[in-house]
């Protein structure tokens, strides 16, 4: 299975996403942001960081980047696409999954493990994984996930919601709300499914001796159903 | 603008400093001359004042690769790997504007590191702040951490460790100590030190603005009413052009261009330009038109003495321009020819085509002022008699409590869960332990790293109180199972012009001396930060010290929780009750006077060297030395992390619980060991000589000491969790 991770100039879990995705079994290659053509992949992913600085809107600058149109036509045509954080931020920016995601609510950074509970799973990236509560971990300033009413019935309606924060038992109560996200949500899917964002960094926890192995579950996962 | 004296002294040089200049250049200096020299003689990039004495600090030893010196310090951990690491202060910019005064700390910090070749692996930070209740010390916290971790988290560099602390002698003056490691291949080190006749001198990185003129000169002053006018001279950061430029100098260092390459810090192109030179002992000519400024009309003084940041200086072997040029192209980042190096060994500047500046670069470097500063000596504080009685009015539990929701003992997660403390995805010790670690990329090694000072027992016995910071390091680093290797230190005190500050410095670098020689555990790298100090009040005299050590297989890498039911936990190194200092005594008793607890430097090696034996052998479970609030206070936080009870009692001593229980003797650790091991265990220890108590077993959910007085683990954590964030809410 081929991968590819894009890196924009001030991403920062590139690596650390190419080192994931190797270590299940991906063939990764790295591409750069000013490349006009995708390698041949099964899977594209938009990697945490800071792209451009985030000084503009966090994503808005690396939205508009040359390999985007590839990444934007690939997508459209049934692609996997997975953005994470960053990567998450820049495909809102670009359109490619409903929403906006605003500063976190108490106005901090936030790096710390969450429990996230994953239910909908009739999609490739969650199908055939045996559990629904994961500890994961987020790292982001911008987290806080934001639409208007009308899009947030469309993205009900559609069954789009990914990823909920929650505690250890699955319950998505407020107060397990790590950044104020519209009803908890940590991820969010396009209509067809196939595209992915999410703040929670799976690629951070895929050994024993780092913050915990729910990222290599999900990764195994995403490899055997992509096969 | 002709010079004179007064203009001399307005730059901060003195009467006499000034009439050394006119006597080295046999005339009179123009504004520009002038400027390079208060640069370059000012406190912090000189060390006129420290370096005397610094010259006594153990600074080699088998590991040393490079030792102090250069932009940061390099040390062996095998199989051709190489650790850079330095720690350097940036206090009086972070008073003046908290949050780009700490941000900027990080990123100067970082590129002394990069600028050797190292790729960033993790940060660290000692931090620390008036009373809690004065009313600068809230936003000046918050401030430094969102410009700490703005910094670092935008770079993509993990913050694994640091410290905080609070005294009101910071009050005028916080400390922000920024301390950075990197990972470099052994033959891929990169030096400052020129070589060469006409080799292109290259400008890298931002464009030249106007912030930060005379920081360092700002940076070698006391404070008085005027600090709000100071705010131009702190620079502004932009960690994302850092982050490109250090993208873009490692692909560059991948292959055979670079002679030199040194970071503007600073002192800026001043300082980096002339270090280049004098190392190599070479003249540089440089061509001030072609210096990528931000802002129209900067005169040749400006773009000498700009502190702006992200901005780098490199001699490149010629013919490798183009090289060069592409790779900064590729990262969207200024590339200029300015320059190159010559045989005259003067400084030479050219703006318009006329010469603006010539100055032999040994009057600016060599012959720089060095001073023998009057210093007094510290005595030794007689101990305070308290009666034993005294202590029996206390109850433990309303004691506790009050130690762990010390400002200087509570959690700080506040703080570090704003770091980024896991990108790079090799964190395996996040913050909150005895020492932050991450592995070696990609290999079974990792790298453990702490930072620590002691500003109290400093003030009470200088001597004794930087013997105690580098003890207190090397137990760190042994808590995780570390081997310790080096340190780095930034040594923050108040004005060397007054007889008791110099006095403290003095006596702390002998003790720091005195420890790292006993250790073997050399000095390499660090910085002096002297005139902490507003008006007359100087802060408390506080070396932080940044400790360095190897984990060769990092699944032996130990953390502090309390692991397992029924396992013993053993005290290790003698308990004397020594309570002065203590944060017992000062929080408690209201008691500030007395020396603070001894330091037996046989003791520390030997007990610190059997611990690591009992480490490596897989006979330890947990482990977490004894520092500030003694044995108890060690013993909640390995209850709170392991969310797990103990049972304890006091070991039949001829001291009261109270002693036994908050003393703060050094040199001794609290380990968790299985039941089954017991005899063994002892039997190193033993043979060691190294004294031990048996204190007592892991439980299911309570402490209960001497079996009667009870506490909760939800009590513990609410003692110790809460204090700083409700304060900060």
């Amino acid at each position: 299975m081929k991968s590819a991770v894009i890196t924009f100039p001030g991403s920062n879990c590139d690596r650390d996403m190419h080192v994931a995705l190797n270590k299940f079994g991906f063939k990764n290659q790295m591409v750069w942001h000013n490349d006009n053509e995708l390698p041949k992949s099964d899977l594209v992913v938009l990697p945490g960081g800071f792209s451009y600085g985030d000084y503009l809107r966090c994503g808005s600058m690396a939205s508009k980047s040359k390999i985007m149109q590839s990444v934007i036509k690939f997508a459209k045509s049934g692609g996997l696409v997975m953005g994470i954080c960053n990567g998450f931020q820049i495909l809102v920016e670009s359109g490619l999954v409903p929403g906006v995601l605003l500063r976190n609510k108490y106005l901090e950074f936030i790096c710390k493990n969450v429990f996230v509970k994953i239910d909908n799973k009739d999609n490739p990236y969650f199908k055939n994984l045996d559990k629904e509560v994961f500890e994961f971990h987020i790292a982001h300033n911008e987290g806080n996930y934001f639409c208007t009413n009308d899009q947030l019935k469309e993205i009900e309606d559609n069954n789009q919601v990914a990823i909920y924060y929650c505690n250890d038992n699955g319950k998505t109560e407020e107060k397990f709300n790590p950044n104020g996200s519209l009803k908890n949500i940590a991820g969010i899917f396009n209509k067809k499914k196939n595209v992915l964002g999410m703040m929670p960094h799976p690629e951070r926890m895929i050994d024993k001796s780092l913050s915990g192995e729910d990222g290599s579950l999900f990764f195994k996962n995403l490899i055997n159903n992509i096969k | 603008m002709e010079v004179n004296e007064q203009i001399a002294i307005d730059h901060g040089l003195k009467k006499d400093e000034y009439k050394k200049i006119c006597d080295l250049l046999k005339r009179v200096p123009n504004l520009t001359e002038l400027g390079i020299f208060s640069a370059m003689w000012n406190e912090h990039c000189s060390y006129k004042s420290s370096r005397l004495h610094l010259k006594k600090l153990p600074t080699s030893g088998k590991k040393v690769i490079q030792g102090p010196g250069e932009n940061a310090g390099v040390i062996d951990i095998e199989d051709g790997d190489a650790i850079v690491f330095k720690i350097e202060s940036h206090n009086h910019p972070s008073f003046i504007e908290p949050y780009q005064g700490a941000a900027t700390g990080v990123g100067g910090i970082m590129r002394d590191v990069f600028t050797m070749g190292a790729r960033p692996i993790a940060n660290l930070n000692s931090i620390h702040f008036g009373s809690s209740q004065h009313k600068k010390t809230k936003n000046l916290l918050r401030g430094v951490v969102h410009g700490i971790g703005g910094y670092g988290n935008c770079m993509g560099v993990p913050t694994i460790a640091g410290q905080t602390s609070f005294d009101s002698s910071y009050n005028g003056n916080i400390l922000v100590n920024a301390m950075t490691l990197g990972l470099v291949k052994k033959n891929k080190i990169f030096y400052s030190k020129a070589a060469g006749l006409n080799k292109p001198v290259i400008y890298v990185g931002s464009k030249t603005g106007r912030d930060g003129i005379h920081g360092a000169s700002m940076a070698s002053a006391s404070f008085d009413e005027k600090i709000e006018e100071k705010k131009p001279t702190v620079q502004v950061g932009d960690p994302f052009t850092e982050k490109l430029l250090l993208e873009a100098c490692l692909e560059l260092m991948a292959g055979d261009s670079i002679i030199a390459i040194q970071d503007m810090g600073a002192a800026g192109l001043t300082s980096s330009s002339i270090e280049m030179a004098s190392k190599g002992n070479l003249g540089i000519e440089l061509n001030l038109n072609k210096v990528p400024c931000r802002e129209s009309k900067m005169t040749p003084y400006e773009i000498m003495l700009s502190e702006s940041q992200e901005r780098m200086l490199i001699v490149l072997e010629n013919g490798k321009e183009n090289i060069a040029k592409k790779i900064f192209d590729k990262w969207d980042l200024d590339f200029a020819i300015i320059g190159k190096t010559t045989n005259t060994r003067n400084i030479e500047l050219y703006y318009d085509e006329k010469q603006v500046a010539c100055i032999p670069i040994n009057t600016l470097v060599e012959n720089s002022p060095m001073y023998d500063r009057k210093w007094k000596k510290t005595k030794l504080p007689k101990k305070n008699l308290i009666k034993k009685e005294e202590f029996k009015k206390f109850k433990i539990k309303e004691v506790l409590n009050k130690i762990l929701s010390n400002p200087n003992v509570c959690s700080k997660e506040w703080i570090w869960q704003q770091y980024d403390h896991t990108v790079m995805g090799d964190t395996i010790q996040k913050p909150g332990g005895d020492s932050g670690v991450v592995r070696v990329h990609g290999t079974d090694k990792a790298v453990a790293a702490t930072v620590d000072s002691s500003a109290i027992y400093c003030w009470a016995h200088p001597l004794t109180g930087g013997k105690q910071v580098v003890c207190e390091s090397w137990r760190n680093l042994i808590s995780v199972g570390a081997t310790p290797i080096a340190i780095t230190n930034c040594l923050n005190f108040g004005s060397p012009e007054k007889e008791e500050n110099m006095g403290e410095f003095v006596e702390c670098v002998q003790g720091i001396g005195e420890a790292c020689e006993y250790l073997k555990f050399p000095v390499v790298s660090g910085n002096v930060s002297f005139y902490n100090q507003t008006k007359e009040i100087g802060i408390k005299p506080t070396p932080s010290i940044g400790g360095v050590g190897l984990i060769k297989d990092y699944q032996q890498m130990i953390t502090m929780d309390f692991k397992e039911i029924n396992n013993l936990v053993l005290i290790i190194g003698k308990t004397e009750g020594h309570i002065d200092q203590s944060l017992f005594a000062r929080n408690i008793l209201n008691e500030k006077n007395g020396p603070p607890p001894e330091i037996n430097l046989f003791n520390e090696k030997n007990n610190g060297e059997t611990v690591l034996q009992l480490i490596k052998s897989n006979l330890v479970r947990s482990a977490h030395d004894v520092s500030i609030g003694g044995i108890i206070t060690a013993v909640s936080k390995m209850c709170i992390k392991g969310n797990i009870g103990i049972e304890f009692d006091k070991p039949k001593y001829f001291m009261s619980e109270i002693e036994y229980l908050f003393s703060e003797d050094q040199g001794r650790y609290v380990i968790e060991i299985e039941p089954k091991n017991l005899k063994k265990v002892e039997s190193i220890l033993n043979k060691n000589s190294v004294h031990f108590d048996k204190f007592g077993k892991i439980t299911d959910k309570n402490m209960i000491i001497n079996g009667k007085t009870k506490v909760t683990i939800d009590e513990l954590k609410a003692y110790n969790t809460n204090w700083l964030s409700n304060y900060m809410n």
